[in-house]
């Protein structure tokens, strides 16, 4: 059905456009001026036209944060997320700001100084004082964001291991899932590497190093709120990207090369579902995917579940057909529910020795 | 023929006679830099129809992933089996539309075109510097275009690795199918492409220095020559490193070598390879990959320099600082590639640095906004097809700029980086922007590429709906991207967290379909008036510049007679005495072969 209305409306465009180009020729066959340069009228008219398509994109801005507004993330799951989005809300206001005024004026001018047979433009090639001041005042504000965003780069990129209690946890990519690495009792990660690959030891393991032995390796990603995470990433086969939007964390996964983000997440799962905004962003999703699932039921196939939040981690680097699908769950909880989910975790040792049992 | 072409003018009486014109050396293997410029525009066009109809197949499965759409068999064949798009095709779409519009259409349809039209006509030269590398140049491109083209036939699927092809994913057949056969193709493609962009480059290079009219100093050219000139430049520093990470990466999947890979398992088998380095890749693409978004930028706003001054009949304001910007432009562009980079693993301390050059460069492209803004004021504006297309190309590339700001900050990227909120970004400051320059400069320069006059109304629906529709289509995509949606997804649909998106995603599918329709306008306005136009007067725009002193009918040199000598710089619109009269009475503009009137100042610009 969607397929013959977008071609029924292509096709009407198609032949709207036709009926328009021949009235307008019919038009010029009285008109004398056939020089197809523009004349007073036409410039009166795009002149005009100019100003309304500036009104339309003032409206199609206002509508686009109006409409979209449950579209922006929520409030930051991670501690360093809060300086993010205050650059981001700063940068925003700004550009828009710039992006108000240059777009008024560019389309206001067009409306304005439409060109008629008696009026004569400005000579006006040069003048040094206005060209100095829109250079440094780009000059300074730049400025002042670049140093504002490189305090608050080197503070999230420097990964000190020293500093407090980390939990080191590596996150190990390939197509197209995902799996997570925890460090054990000594929180060390054994070395690995591909060639250690062979059998339930699909991360290479390096079996005859002792860190290794009491690593666990899961296909989920938990995390105790308020401690500091650093992960260490790895990837089997192509590039591939660990990317977390709720903690404002992404970082790239290089075959060859082990790469590092680190973040203190502050808000367990729990608080993210129960927060206002997911509450009716859920709401939102379920009653979508419930309209969904009516078509899908009346077509025979089964109905859509429901929704129920959950961080994320997905792959944001083309990694192949199935890239659009390679996903991972992950749970922030308190420190209790964390120990407890990672006891029932098996160890690397305890794997190997259940394997040679058999 | 080279040799009689820059032969004393004096000796030029006789241009012409001798030597006959065949069919083929005439339209097909023609050394003549106005055919030439042709055939890279028609090159271009059918590339563009190809590029684009890819975007919206893709446009149309984002939309309604859930759909069957019989229009995915007929294009895509077995990978369109019953009307369900393949995922892997999905990625060989959005890879080839990105590699043919950024390099076939905008690097080749766009500069090419103008490049090889403009250059000798502005500057009052009868013809490149080297026709035969010229005509070698073009006919490198298309026989990179036909195996581009061909690629697309491969058993496997053409190259689906993205348009950066990054590897390990192009290197490696067993990631993904494109990444075979498909993926040989495009590199050879892209390395012929390479060497016929070098050549031209070379000889625009060559050109512009050598060949100027008497009174054509630097300072007198226009600002078309000058975007020309520098793109020309940036082109022959940045396409040979290219060309060497295509050559690495041949290597690595051809020959066993190990410069990209490293440590990879890969369908339960471990490869030999060792110590390489798939960011090295990066690196290298990027040296040329950000510059090339320069190489496609700088001549669109070269010739809507050139469209603004002239529709505005005001001298473009500020001659020195756009030039200036220009080569500021050009140079930061070659060291601000590490900002594609911020979350590639690269040490973060480059991170900062690449993102203060970054931000360095919005001062210049600032600067080159504002000014556009200045010339409009208080001129007397000739609202052509053109000069819309050139206001349009103002206001994208100032909304796209500005998100830019986003984007180069290291800080920020972490979050949108990869999502929709840089598709929007990049398609509005470089695509659209571009297109915008090159849309500008058909309807302005159709008279002299033709000889006759293209439809206003034609153009002007063209414009109007182009430009609602770019709007329509990419200003909603920032929002999509802010949510954290991932480019390069076949559907969204695995992640329920983005089931709110689709009707976005549907409102930017229809306003791509209706913007691609509106294309066919232009189309039809381009073919008809070739041949049924309205046959064009020598100088329709009233502009300053050489080429509109050249005679209508193409003749080979250029120009009947001598070379016209330059007296003036070409922004001299609306220039009165000091009684207020125009300098040539009744006329506002006044062109480059007129010598200084009695009672004029030469101003130093």
């Amino acid at each position: 059905m969607t397929v013959f209305l977008t071609i029924v409306i292509i096709a009407l465009f198609g032949i709207t456009l036709w009926q328009m180009s021949k009235i307008l020729k019919l038009s010029q066959l009285k008109n004398a001026d056939d020089s197809q340069v523009a004349n007073d009228k036409d410039n009166n008219m795009h002149g005009k036209l100019m100003l309304g398509f500036v009104i339309f994109i003032y409206l199609l801005t206002i509508y686009c944060f109006v409409q979209y507004r449950s579209f922006f993330l929520p409030e930051s799951a991670s501690e360093h997320g809060v300086d993010y989005d205050l650059l981001m809300f700063i940068s925003m206001v700004l550009i828009m700001f710039v992006q108000i005024i240059t777009q008024g004026l560019l389309h206001y001018f067009a409306y304005k100084y439409r060109g008629k047979k008696e009026n004569k433009a400005l000579f006006f090639a040069d003048n040094d004082k206005l060209e100095f001041i829109w250079t440094i005042i780009p000059v300074i504000v730049l400025a002042g964001l670049i140093i504002y965003g490189l305090f608050t780069w080197t503070d999230i990129m420097n990964i000190d291991e020293e500093e407090g209690d980390p939990l080191i946890v590596e996150l190990y990519a390939y197509q197209f899932d995902w799996r997570a690495r925890y460090s054990g009792e000594d929180n060390v990660l054994g070395k690995a590497n591909v060639r250690f690959i062979e059998g339930i030891n699909t991360l290479g393991i390096d079996a005859s190093d002792n860190y290794g032995k009491d690593d666990k390796v899961t296909n989920e990603l938990h995390l105790p709120v308020n401690r500091k995470v650093i992960f260490k990433m790895r990837s089997q086969d192509v590039l591939h990207s660990a990317y977390m939007p709720f903690f404002r964390a992404q970082m790239n996964v290089v075959p060859g090369m082990i790469t590092e983000f680190s973040y203190t997440p502050t808000k367990t799962t729990e608080e993210m579902r129960n927060s206002e905004f997911m509450v009716e962003k859920v709401a939102t999703i379920n009653k979508i995917r419930r309209e969904k699932s009516k078509k899908l039921v009346a077509a025979g196939d089964e109905a859509l579940e429901t929704y129920e939040f959950d961080y994320y981690l997905l792959c944001n680097k083309i990694c192949g057909a199935s890239h659009y699908n390679m996903q991972m769950k992950i749970v922030v909880e308190s420190e209790e529910d964390y120990q407890e989910w990672l006891k029932t975790q098996q160890t690397f040792g305890e794997q190997l020795s259940a394997q040679a049992s058999n | 023929m080279s040799a009689i072409a820059h032969a004393d003018d004096h000796a030029h009486d006789d241009h012409g006679h001798h030597h006959k014109e065949t069919f083929i050396t005439k339209y097909i293997f023609s050394q003549d830099h106005k055919m030439i410029s042709k055939q890279y525009l028609i090159t271009g066009l059918i590339m563009g129809i190809i590029g684009i109809a890819m975007s919206l197949l893709f446009r149309m499965q984002l939309a309604w992933p859930d759909h069957k759409f019989t229009i995915y068999e007929i294009f895509l064949g077995k990978f369109g089996t019953d009307g369900v798009m393949d995922p892997s095709i999905y990625l060989a779409l959005v890879t080839i539309h990105g590699t043919i519009m950024v390099f076939f259409v905008l690097t080749a349809g766009l500069s090419g075109t103008f490049s090889n039209l403009l250059i000798p006509l502005q500057i009052g030269a009868r013809d490149m510097a080297s026709g035969f590398l010229n005509m070698i140049s073009y006919w490198l491109f298309f026989i990179s275009s036909v195996i581009m083209v061909l690629s697309l036939f491969a058993e496997a699927g053409p190259a689906s690795a993205g348009w950066t092809i990054y590897p390990p994913l192009s290197a490696l057949p067993q990631a993904i199918g494109g990444s075979g056969m498909g993926m040989t193709l495009w590199l050879v493609s892209m390395a012929i492409f390479i060497a016929s962009s070098l050549l031209g480059s070379l000889n625009y290079v060559v050109t512009v220095i050598n060949l100027r009219t008497k009174g054509m100093s630097m300072t007198r050219m226009p600002l078309t020559i000058w975007a020309f000139f520098v793109t020309a430049i940036i082109g022959i520093v940045s396409f040979p490193v290219l060309l060497s990470a295509a050559l690495l990466l041949i290597m690595d999947r051809s020959f066993g070598t190990s410069f990209y890979l490293s440590d990879i398992y890969i369908q339960g088998e471990v490869l030999h390879n060792q110590g390489g380095s798939p960011v090295l890749f990066e690196h290298l693409f990027w040296f040329l990959g950000h510059p090339e978004v320069y190489i496609v930028l700088l001549p669109a706003l070269g010739i809507t320099s050139e469209i603004i001054a002239t529709n505005a009949r005001k001298p473009i304001f500020g001659y020195r600082a756009m030039v200036a910007s220009i080569l500021a432009i050009a140079f930061l562009s070659t060291i601000v590639w590490g900002h594609h980079m911020f979350i590639s693993g690269m040490n973060p301390f480059l991170g900062s640095v690449f993102t203060f050059t970054t931000l360095l460069i919005a001062i210049p492209s600032a600067v080159k906004a504002f000014n556009y803004i200045t010339t409009l004021w208080k001129g007397n504006l000739q609202l052509n097809p053109a000069m819309l297309f050139s206001i349009g190309l103002v206001s994208t590339f100032i909304t796209g700029g500005l998100t830019g700001i986003i984007l180069g900050d290291s800080t920020l990227d972490i979050n949108v980086h990869d999502t929709y909120f840089v598709v929007a970004h990049f398609h509005l400051v470089m695509g659209i922007s571009a297109l915008y320059g090159l849309f500008a400069g058909v309807y302005h320069w159709f008279p002299k590429m033709f000889g006759k006059m293209m439809n206003k109304n034609l153009g002007y629906v063209h414009f109007w709906v182009t430009a609602i529709g770019a709007y329509g289509v990419f200003f909603p995509m920032h929002f999509i991207g802010m949510v954290g949606l991932p480019r390069r997804y076949y559907t969204n649909s695995a992640f329920p967290y983005f089931d709110d998106l689709s009707d976005t995603n549907v409102l930017i599918t229809v306003f791509a379909l209706i913007t691609a329709a509106a294309q066919l306008v232009f189309l039809y306005n381009f073919i008809v008036s070739m041949f049924y136009g309205k046959k064009a007067v020598q100088n329709p725009w009233k502009s300053n510049t050489l080429e509109w002193t050249t005679p209508v009918e193409h003749i080979h040199g250029n120009w009947p007679g001598a070379i016209p000598h330059v007296y003036r710089w070409p922004y001299d619109y609306s220039k009165t005495k000091e009684n207020g009269e125009y300098v040539i009475e009744g006329q506002d503009f006044v062109s480059q072969i007129t010598p200084l009137q009695e009672g004029e100042e030469e101003l130093h610009h």
